[in-house]
């Protein structure tokens, strides 16, 4: 018997990441054209009406964020995809989601900033901005992918913990992946899990929409499935209403940000690659600086050096615990990253600067080359 | 009719003060989803911010008080992800044409199945009387203690012209209008709108004489000021300084956002 045919395919990050979306159930998309992103939207503008969704081009990223909450609100998967001064107008409502926990998924395709930047070249300067974009203390997830195929895993992860979390989730890629043409085995539709938002079982009488339940991620009614309650920006108790009483408050903020931190074994994923306790030097990367760390590291050990890499699939909330356990015996850290430190100095904070922290930033446009890291790895 | 049925009775006392005009348009809202017989787990009513962006906690539908301005935005998500839901956003004038006036002219270009109350009192109350795009010019707010240099939007023009199905006028003096109004909005498809001048003596009413400070007498400023729109196409600029126009700007039937994209869909599997 041959084997049955593997659905392998040569496409780009972008179009990955679209194709996910609708493999994870993703019904609706809300966006606005914006380099380098814009594959995205184009791709779903092409197969959301195919299986039934719908596909709009909002005014703007302000609206795109506030109907794809919308249409979380109605019982769809949505998404919206932008990058860089996009994904600063997304912040305003995506703090919303994030106070009214509804899920969501939002790409941001990151290229060079500040302002409207270098907007067709590669950056990972928005990796704070994912974490403390809109204001207030707000919890947040937020994925990196290194490559093609893992940009399919992680849009579909993104909508499973958005569902299961009740919670905006970042899938935080940038120009080089996004605009990155490579070989992806799609899997069987059959075979991706597929995690949906829990329900409330019960009566509409006794629902609580925001109730402080013993996995801290209260059930959720979509409208017009005879739950009528309220949805706010708010502050608001365990009915959903605004409330000023500083112990509910201080409670349903709690709740919010213990969703998150008291799951963060479940949601932080990392790779580890050659690490181990002879390993002298930890490189830690994420997204496309993590490709160069790897050929630098391969490069490296071929030499004889004793080199790992520890690769953060998720960036928030932070992998300090993963970083701890990584550590090990080396004797020093080198951090890759196209900003100027913004990782490197969580992981300073994560190790509490036992052994030296190397930083090796660009924010040109340019990715950087492994030769640049072997050099570090060998000689800094 | 029974007004209790649709309300949170255990969220009262309301937050708008005496002689605000809005409790008036959201009477109108409910003895108008009452004639119509709709369901209230079907109703969807979404607000942003402001004295008006307080009303869907009132309310016993499914409701959603959005960011500032965005109701429209988010409105536009929920309709598409589940049609048979009535959504009606409420709005003021500030929420509607200054923070978001853009998603407010646009839901309109594409006629989005949607109804849209605005509850225009000129003012933004619920910050304490700053000046607003429908402030006239050269009246007076906190902001504009020497008069307001700015001209002021036409709201019911602004929606028309942006595309809307449906366009009417009121005020909170004409009651039996706005029944009418807003019972023609709800049925129709596309994109209606009615706007009603609503008013509020906290703020417009302290600084602008002319119109009275308490409730009463600002209702019966806008009943002495009111022009039917039939009778202002036939008055000067100069004659219709100060008057309110009001009457149904368009009322037309043309293909809403919806059956445009099920073209769309059907194209898709071609």
């Amino acid at each position: 018997m041959s084997e049955p045919k593997k659905n392998i395919k040569m496409i780009q990050g972008n179009t990955a990441c679209a194709e996910a979306a609708i493999a994870a159930g993703c019904t609706f998309f809300a966006g606005y054209p914006i380099t380098p992103s814009t594959e995205i939207a184009e791709v779903l503008s092409y197969r959301l009406p195919m299986v039934g969704g719908n596909f709009i081009q909002m005014e703007d990223e302000i609206a795109s964020m506030g109907a794809i909450i919308g249409a979380s609100l109605g019982g769809a998967k949505a998404m919206t995809a932008t990058s860089g001064p996009g994904f600063s107008l997304k912040q305003e409502n995506l703090g919303f989601a994030a106070m009214a926990e509804i899920p969501c998924v939002v790409v941001n395709v990151q290229r060079g900033g500040p302002s409207t930047g270098l907007p067709t070249h590669v950056a990972q300067a928005d990796v704070m901005q994912a974490r403390w974009g809109t204001h207030g203390d707000h919890p947040i997830i937020a994925l990196c992918p290194t490559s093609v195929s893992d940009t399919y895993r992680l849009t579909l992860r993104a909508f499973n913990l958005s569902e299961k979390y009740r919670t905006p989730v970042i899938l935080l890629t940038d120009e080089l992946i996004g605009h990155l043409t490579e070989k992806i085995e799609l899997p069987e539709p059959g075979s991706i899990e597929i995690i949906n938002r829990q329900k409330p079982t019960v009566s509409p009488e006794k629902y609580l929409p925001y109730e402080s339940t013993a996995s801290l991620v209260p059930p959720m009614a979509n409208f017009g499935e005879g739950y009528r309650y309220h949805v706010t920006g708010l502050v608001h108790d365990e009915t959903g209403f605004p409330t000023n009483d500083s112990d509910k408050a201080a409670l349903m903020l709690a709740r919010l940000n213990d969703k998150i931190e008291k799951n963060r074994d479940d949601i932080v994923e990392v790779e580890e690659i050659h690490i181990d306790y002879e390993m002298e030097t930890l490189i830690i990367a994420y997204g496309s600086s993590a490709r160069s760390a790897n050929r630098a590291m391969i490069t490296a050990r071929e030499e004889g050096h004793k080199v790992g890499l520890l690769v953060l699939k998720t960036i928030w909330p932070f992998p300090e615990k993963e970083i701890q356990q990584a550590m090990r015996n080396a004797k020093k850290i080198i951090v890759p990253e196209l900003n100027l430190g913004q990782i490197a100095h969580e992981v300073e904070w994560a190790t509490n600067r036992r052994i030296p922290i190397i930083k090796l930033n660009r924010i040109n446009g340019e990715s950087i080359k492994p030769s640049e890291i072997h050099k570090v790895i060998t000689q800094g | 009719m029974d007004y209790l049925q649709y309300l949170r009775k255990d969220k009262m006392p309301h937050i708008w003060c005496d002689g605000c005009g809005h409790g008036i348009i959201l009477k109108s809202i409910l003895r108008t989803i009452d004639t119509l017989g709709w369901e209230k787990d079907n109703i969807a009513l979404i607000s942003g911010i402001g004295c008006s962006g307080r009303t869907p906690g009132y309310v016993d539908f499914n409701t959603l008080h959005t960011t500032h301005g965005r109701a429209i935005a988010f409105a536009t998500g929920l309709k598409l992800a589940n049609p048979k839901l009535h959504v009606i956003v409420v709005t003021g004038d500030g929420d509607a044409t200054a923070i978001g006036g853009n998603h407010f002219i646009h839901a309109a270009r594409r006629n989005l199945d949607i109804n849209v109350i605005v509850f225009n009192n000129r003012i933004y109350g619920m910050t304490g009387g700053q000046c607003s795009p429908t402030t006239p010019t050269l009246k007076k707010s906190t902001t504009t203690p020497y008069g307001n240099p700015d001209s002021a939007f036409d709201i019911s023009r602004l929606a028309e012209a942006a595309g809307a199905s449906y366009v009417a006028r009121t005020t909170t003096f004409h009651v039996a209008k706005m029944d009418q109004y807003i019972k023609a909005c709800f049925l129709k498809k596309g994109f209606s709108v009615v706007e009603a001048y609503s008013n509020c003596p906290t703020s417009y009413g302290k600084m602008n004489k002319e119109t009275g400070r308490r409730g009463v007498d600002m209702l019966l400023y806008q009943k002495d000021n009111m022009v039917p729109i039939e009778k202002a196409k036939d008055m000067s600029d100069e004659e219709l300084q100060g008057k309110l126009v009001t009457g149904v700007f368009v009322d037309r039937n043309i293909p809403d956002y919806t059956e445009n994209y099920s073209i769309v869909k059907q194209n898709s599997k071609k």
